[in-house]
């Protein structure tokens, strides 16, 4: 108890400091394969994506990133559990941001496709069951996040390969699909802004202090979804058909696919935004949980609200990390999916993008990264890419299995040295 | 740093490498009407030139299809069936290989073409390009047709391209029971080796309008799935 009123100050702000490390970590490497669809398909340039990705990680952080910061924080171990000494939940919570923070690093120049939620899961359950005990940890919370990272690739890729045919049907197998894209594309338009806002207006708002009922949810969503409309009928109405572009490319569907490259603007922003409500809250959770605990003088608060500052920092990391670092990811991934068009890069993106806010709305921490592949092979199996390396799909599985036990074991150890430090 | 999961998840397309091997088989096969000319006029120095362009161009489809199946390995998850799409790419080349046979052969015992067969032969050599054009216009639906994911209009477009490429491959025929017949009849006129290889040229040039026809069958195969 002293330890923590003692070295209030110096905690805070390491805890503060490991919090916007590892939201730099997300901003630089996992925003980058979320957003380079986009820059892959031409869609949008860099610097575009860059500017999308800032304003939308940050608006999603903030708005929607809530409830997934409030399982991280208290989902996973048992407040009961911690009652008694709050300075383990402290040092506890320190270790599992250095600890995801170090296993992503080593990861990322290893080139293995490691999830930063699977890390912070796995550092969380770690320093739980070692530090507080087998039952300190919420073994029916932590398995319905297990399920839900299998769950959610699957989900987005049924919706893709759903989205996918639906525009095959509608466009592309028809007599004048320049025409019929441009009929359509406003409707998968309002479909992104209304699903985006819907999810966000039901369960992200309350700690904007917004509370809404689900009938003025519904109206605000269709004013959101009209209003995207607007904007994306003005920006189809300077896309005209280039009579040359066609016969220059080889490839008849080159204009319609300027008409979804618009689409993709918007599927990117939602993209960015679905990716910032879930995965801020692994840089942010911990660090929330901290706070509470310092703030409140050594009580471990289990009801008290989320600070802004927190998540203004977590957004801010990303952003950062992101115009510092991540363009340079983002252009590697840029360079290499050309493939995906954005009559495919869109169905990807959209059923990504709308699985991950479902999940950031019912408060479950799962992998954008790994819910985004899931989405490409749904586009795959509807026929729509010319090669896809299934290998992939193994090592995503290998690294889950190593992950997970990774992330506990040096949770254990960074635990062990901060107390050893303090004195706990 | 290694690659991104993204980036890693998406393998090289074969489709345009396809297309573009295709588009070199097909230069290839063309030069064999200028190379005719050439023959007819005996201009050994021109057809010497053309010959060794269709050998040139032989060699460049060979390397581009060795690096597309070098980039095509087993555990790519591909919308069309591997094995068809490289029997498509085996059948593409051999149009590239025959040319060069035919081209060789003439250049190498300095063939003339008797003067009463010329037009015919012309004629002959123009449909068989007729027929590999075709097949190329076919092949560069590749790319539309996985977008629409091998199904509906795209798949109409392209069957009547293939009938088409049928049609050809039929006149080809009816105009290599003509030339036979023109060549029976001087038969009795020219030196036997030298009608001995007219047939074997007239049955290469054959060939090559049947192989084109099987690059369209392969075709088919692969979108009927």
């Amino acid at each position: 108890m002293e330890v923590i009123t003692e070295h209030a100050t110096v905690l805070l702000i390491m805890a503060a400091a490991f919090g916007f490390f590892m939201a730099w970590g997300i901003g630089a490497n996992d925003v980058a394969n979320a957003m380079g669809t986009s820059v892959g398909s031409k869609a949008l340039t860099i610097k575009q994506a860059i500017f999308i990705a800032i304003i939308f990680e940050f608006a999603g952080a903030f708005l929607a990133g809530g409830e997934v910061t409030s399982t991280i924080r208290k989902g996973i171990i048992d407040s009961a559990a911690i009652e008694g000494s709050p300075d383990l939940l402290v040092f506890g919570m320190m270790a599992s941001l250095l600890a995801a923070g170090t296993w992503l690093l080593i990861a990322s120049m290893a080139g293995w496709p490691v999830s930063t939620t699977h890390s912070i899961v796995g550092a969380l359950v770690g320093f739980a069951v070692v530090g507080l005990g087998f039952d300190a940890v919420q073994w029916g919370k932590v398995s319905s996040i297990v399920a839900s990272w299998v769950v959610s690739p699957v989900l987005a890729g049924t919706m893709a390969f759903l989205l996918f045919m639906s525009v095959q049907k509608l466009v592309l197998d028809t007599d004048d699909p320049f025409k019929n894209a441009k009929k359509w594309v406003p409707m998968y338009m309002f479909l992104v802004g209304w699903m985006i806002s819907m999810v966000t207006l039901t369960k992200g708002l309350k700690h904007v202090g917004l509370n809404f009922t689900y009938g003025q949810s519904m109206g605000i969503a269709t004013l959101v979804g009209l209003g995207v409309v607007a904007i994306g009928v003005f920006l189809l109405s300077r896309i005209q058909p280039d009579a040359t572009l066609e016969e220059r490319s080889g490839y008849r569907f080159a204009n319609v696919e300027r008409v979804f490259g618009i689409l993709m603007i918007f599927t990117a922003s939602a993209m960015a935004f679905a990716h910032g409500s879930n995965d801020v809250a692994n840089a942010i959770g911990p660090l929330a949980a901290i706070v509470s605990v310092i703030s409140s003088g050594g009580e471990v608060a289990a009801k008290s609200a989320l600070p802004i500052w927190i998540l203004v920092l977590g957004g801010g990391g990303i952003a950062i990390g992101l115009a510092t670092y991540g363009f340079k990811v983002m252009a590697t991934i840029g360079k290499k999916i050309t493939e995906l068009t954005p009559t495919r890069g869109f169905a990807a993106e959209l059923a990504a993008a709308c699985t991950v806010v479902l999940a950031s709305a019912t408060g479950l921490p799962i992998s954008t990264t790994h819910t985004l592949v899931g989405a490409v092979l749904g586009v795959g199996l509807a026929r729509g890419i010319a090669a896809l390396n299934l290998r992939v799909v193994g090592t995503i599985f290998v690294s889950w299995l190593v992950t997970l036990p990774a992330g506990a074991g040096l949770t254990i150890l960074f635990f062990f040295i901060l107390r050893a430090l303090f004195g706990g | 740093m290694a690659s991104p999961t993204i980036a890693s998840l998406f393998g090289r397309s074969p489709i345009k490498p396809i297309q573009t091997h295709m588009e070199t088989v097909c230069e290839c096969v063309a030069l064999l009407s200028e190379f005719l000319a050439n023959v007819i006029a005996e201009d050994w120095d021109k057809a010497n030139q053309c010959g060794k362009q269709v050998v040139r161009l032989e060699k460049d489809a060979d390397k581009k299809k060795l690096s597309i199946r070098k980039h095509l390995p087993n555990g790519l998850f591909l919308p069309v069936n591997r094995g068809d799409l490289l029997e498509l790419l085996s059948t593409q080349d051999r149009l590239a290989n025959r040319t060069r046979d035919i081209t060789g052969l003439v250049w190498g015992r300095k063939m003339t073409i008797p003067a009463s067969m010329q037009e015919k032969m012309t004629d002959y050599v123009g449909t068989a390009a007729q027929s590999s054009r075709y097949a190329l216009q076919a092949i560069e639906e590749l790319d539309e047709l996985l977008s629409t994911g091998f199904s509906g209009l795209e798949l109409k477009r392209v069957a009547e391209i293939l009938d088409k490429l049928d049609k050809a491959e039929h006149n080809n025929d009816k105009q290599q029971i003509k030339l036979r017949a023109a060549l029976f009849k001087l038969e009795s006129e020219l030196p036997p080796v030298d009608v001995m290889f007219l047939y074997q040229i007239i049955d290469k040039i054959g060939g090559l309008a049947d192989t084109a026809q099987q690059v369209g069958s392969r075709l088919r195969l692969l979108m009927a799935k």
